[in-house]
């Protein structure tokens, strides 16, 4: 096979080329930003510099490093509670007529709820706990993963479906080998959105009625007008999720798609 | 004779969409089919012979009448082994893994390398289904209906859009396979030539709504039936039976 190494060549060339691309963009808003700072020269513009000291600083002496894990253990939480139920929900809706019709409009209902009111009533009913915060933040991802799931499972191929059920294969390997590949995608698209998502309203739910989180010191700085020490943690939150998506769902994608190769 | 299969078919009626009048895929239509034989169901395209395979395969309960497998000797109820008309293997499993699913797993690894080997694809156990080629992707399609040791195989129309000699090749094969694995054999064609090289009875369709019309012994013996000119006579005295049969029925073409 000669055609194999030099493919791979182009592959590798096109991937240091859109890191390179990755790179100059994000130093053109560093840019950008320091010359808006410097221009402002305002407490409520600080520079870049600034904001990446007080960053390191907060991390090494400061809770950053500690809220910030108090914070993605709630995303975690919030996100596999909402991928769960949402996933689960969307099969079902996508495969049964009869409920899909006696529940859509409730799915429409919660869609366009606004987070703020879930999150206010979850706190009026089950008081100001960490399972409150969660389940307020989980209810407003499930019904965007269901709508997302209910797709996925009305495309599923019938014709599978018949394969597996001619040669008696098991409900639980039936839906391992059969059905959830076919998901795969819809699942990734809405885990992605799901987690962006979920991160900005876990920091609301911080913001509203807990005592420690990202969201909550937001809060903190908020009140004394700390832009420098906001920005801080928001560049560390957002750092962190782009290396989830980088270092977990773009491994897992290409893992689930590599049959199309 | 011990039936492996006895169907009978009073009437299987799809529901018309929305208004539009129901219509009759099959109506009296009745089956025997003795354990070890191999059945050809000739018929016109569309005349419900899929119909009758998804009925016998368990996958369409929705009919009037009755369809019956003999169990198995251990009392089990029988295995059904269904070649489709495209293969149907799941694109994100590897070849291996397409066969092990309908396996129980602790005799999944054996079953699957003596098939892949029987079919000659031993090397293509790690590919994909999209990297194979069509002919190789009936094959694994065939190896895996026999690796569940089927007391009853369908095939709907395994050989359908292929070349001439991919089909001869897979003919052979699956006549070897099955003097290595004798099963009991039901498949659908409307290749009047397919049926007559490879079955002991050839079973004609009338036009929808399919019944029998015609139930005809093969004698011509295996080895000379390699698309001789004994094969060509008996094809024509068919056809022309068959026209003879669904013309008064008052049917266009019957088969090719």
């Amino acid at each position: 096979m000669s055609v194999a190494p030099s493919a791979q060549r182009t592959s590798s060339w096109r991937v240091t080329s859109s890191l390179a691309q990755r790179v100059g963009s994000v130093a053109l808003f560093i840019a950008v930003w320091q010359i808006a700072a410097d221009v402002a020269h305002s407490r409520l513009l600080p520079s870049a510099s600034a904001v990446f000291i007080a960053l390191v600083q907060q991390s090494v002496h400061g809770p950053l490093l500690f809220n910030l894990g108090i914070t993605l253990a709630r995303v975690a939480a919030a996100f596999v509670v909402a991928m769960v139920i949402g996933t689960a929900i969307g099969i079902v809706m996508g495969r049964s007529r009869t409920i899909d019709a006696l529940f859509d409009s409730w799915l429409v209902l919660l869609l366009n709820l606004p987070a703020l009111v879930i999150i206010v009533l979850a706190y009026v009913w089950f008081g100001l706990t960490e399972a409150a915060a969660i389940g307020a933040v989980a209810v407003n991802k499930i019904p965007a993963v269901a709508v997302t799931l209910r797709e996925g499972a009305r495309a599923l191929d019938p014709s599978y479906s018949e394969m597996s059920e001619s040669f008696h294969v098991s409900r639980w390997r039936t839906l391992r080998h059969v059905i959830m590949p076919q998901l795969y995608p819809y699942i990734f698209a809405s885990a992605r959105s799901g987690l962006a998502l979920v991160w900005k309203i876990v920091l609301i739910v911080e913001l509203l009625g807990l005592s420690n989180g990202v969201g909550f010191e937001i809060q903190l700085y908020f009140q004394q007008f700390d832009v420098t020490h906001i920005l801080a943690y928001t560049i560390a939150f957002v750092a962190v999720v782009q290396l989830i998506e980088w270092a977990v769902f773009q491994p897992l994608e290409r893992r689930a798609g590599r049959w199309r190769q | 004779m011990t039936p492996a299969l006895v169907a009978d078919i009073r009437e299987k009626r799809y529901p018309g969409a929305r208004g539009a009048k129901s219509h009759v895929a099959l109506a009296d239509l009745s089956l025997q089919v003795a354990v070890g034989e191999i059945v050809a169901l000739v018929g016109p395209s569309g005349c419900g012979k899929t119909t009758f395979l998804n009925i016998v395969a368990g996958l369409d309960r929705n009919f009037a009448g009755d369809v019956r497998l003999t169990p198995r000797a251990d009392g089990q109820p029988a295995r059904v082994g269904y070649v489709f008309q495209e293969p149907r293997l799941l694109p994100w499993r590897t070849v291996c893994e397409n066969i092990a699913l309908v396996l129980p797993q602790h005799r999944a690894d054996a079953v699957v390398r003596d098939m892949l080997n029987a079919v000659g694809l031993a090397e293509a156990r790690d590919r994909y289904p999209p990297q194979l080629s069509v002919g190789m992707s009936r094959r694994v399609s065939i190896a895996r209906a026999f690796a569940i040791e089927p007391d009853l195989l369908l095939m709907d129309e395994p050989f359908v859009s292929l070349d001439h000699d991919t089909v001869e090749q897979l003919r052979n094969l699956l006549l070897k396979l099955w003097r290595a694995r004798p099963t009991t054999v039901l498949f659908v064609t409307h290749d009047l030539r397919e049926a007559l090289v490879l079955a002991d009875r050839l079973v004609l369709l009338s036009a929808s709504p399919a019944h029998v019309v015609a139930d005809l012994p093969v004698s011509l013996a295996r080895n000379r039936r390699e698309s001789g000119p004994e094969i060509e006579r008996l094809r024509e005295e068919v056809l022309r039976y068959h026209r003879e049969l669904i013309g008064a029925a008052g049917a266009a073409t019957p088969v090719e």
